[in-house]
């Protein structure tokens, strides 16, 4: 849906200085102008509960991080994102990657849990499903950092 | 083996500590570290997410790599997240210091063996730390058995480019219990971050 320069252009606006990621095949086509930025130090973790982790001490430190993880990474980092979102009241910000939500025909529980997940965890999300709505992401990063909250911006993945 | 005490341990590292560094305890060694004394680049990080210390601490380092960042870290804890190593390898920031206080057991629910432990593998030989963390490329390695060799080199070990590792084997605390964080933790944040971005403790 976006090209790696794209994004990258993105969140140079935005002031994000680190990307704290775990690909999938979506988000990984833009490892090139991740890790050729000049501005965005990409920062490779090896499960995603290490995500949140980093990017909260990253935070502490005064960077503006940003985690980068697909969905099934969510689910797995709950206890993370729950320490750091909710134990010591960081606004964690991420884009993640949505698994099959282009394919409704798709029987994959990864898009089942999704968004229910986001909701328990009382997450303020936006949803980006088709190239037009790129601009969200910025719009919704401001919106949760000036309102000192956590939120994730759901970008799309499966057909077009 | 023999091993340490765990609070004799930690007071060497107390005693050494400059007002620039930052310790960031998680699990038995913060319960222990904060009946040390308090100090405003202390983190305790209790409540904790399980094995996220080292991440933790290296998004500190990254964040200021003027200041070093030492981390005491379980063994315990350090299984839950092995992976952590090679993120900090890969990154490799000279200021990044992991202390783990190995005492194969998982002291805070009650001294049940870790899967490290040598009691309980088939093959009888405890995990060796050291040698991952060799094979995951920390620039510095260190084990400890003796509190006196650990109190002899542990300025050595501060001092040497990191990331490094060290290892330091230490007796349970039977009937150790899980730390508490010593004010309300959001507050704590706010407060270790402005001190944290301060140039003056550079």
């Amino acid at each position: 849906m976006f090209s790696g320069l794209q994004i990258v252009a993105e969140l140079q606006g935005m002031g994000i200085t680190h990307v704290v990621w775990l690909p999938d095949s979506t988000l990984g086509q833009w490892e090139d102008a991740l890790s050729s930025s000049s501005a965005i130090k990409l920062v490779r973790v090896c499960r995603e509960g290490e995500a949140w982790a980093l990017a909260m001490g990253l935070s502490l430190g005064g960077a503006r991080p940003l985690v980068m993880i697909q969905c099934t990474g969510l689910f797995e980092s709950g206890d993370s994102l729950r320490n750091a979102v909710y134990d010591y009241g960081l606004p964690l910000f991420a884009i993640i990657g949505y698994r099959s939500a282009l394919n409704a025909a798709a029987n994959d529980s990864a898009r089942t849990f999704t968004e229910p997940n986001l909701k328990s965890w009382g997450i303020d999300y936006r949803l980006i499903d088709s190239p037009e709505k790129l601009s969200e992401l910025a719009a919704h990063y401001v919106r949760c950092r000036q309102a000192h909250k956590p939120g994730v911006v759901l970008i799309a993945e499966g057909r077009m | 083996m023999s091993r340490m005490s765990l609070v004799e341990s930690l007071e060497v590292l107390h005693r050494l500590r400059r007002r620039d560094q930052v310790v960031l305890s998680t699990m038995a060694a913060a319960r222990e570290w904060m009946n040390l004394g308090t100090h405003p680049l202390d983190f305790i990080y209790a409540p904790s997410a399980m094995g996220e210390a080292p991440a933790l601490g290296l998004g500190m380092a990254l964040a200021q790599p003027d200041k070093q960042i030492i981390v005491l870290n379980g063994d315990g804890c350090l299984l839950m997240n092995l992976g952590s190593l090679v993120t900090i390898t890969a990154e490799a920031p000279a200021n990044f210091v992991l202390v783990v206080c190995d005492n194969s057991v998982y002291e805070v629910t009650g001294l049940q063996w870790t899967a490290a432990a040598e009691r309980v593998r088939q093959a009888g030989l405890a995990v060796d730390f050291c040698r991952i963390g060799h094979g995951c490329g920390f620039e510095a390695v260190f084990e400890f058995e003796s509190l006196e060799d650990w109190r002899q080199q542990a300025p050595e070990v501060l001092a040497a480019r990191g990331p490094t590792f060290v290892v330091l084997k230490v007796e349970p605390v039977p009937g150790g219990v899980v730390p508490r964080s010593p004010a309300p933790p959001v507050e704590r944040a706010r407060t270790f971050s402005e001190t944290f971005q301060q140039r003056d403790r550079c």
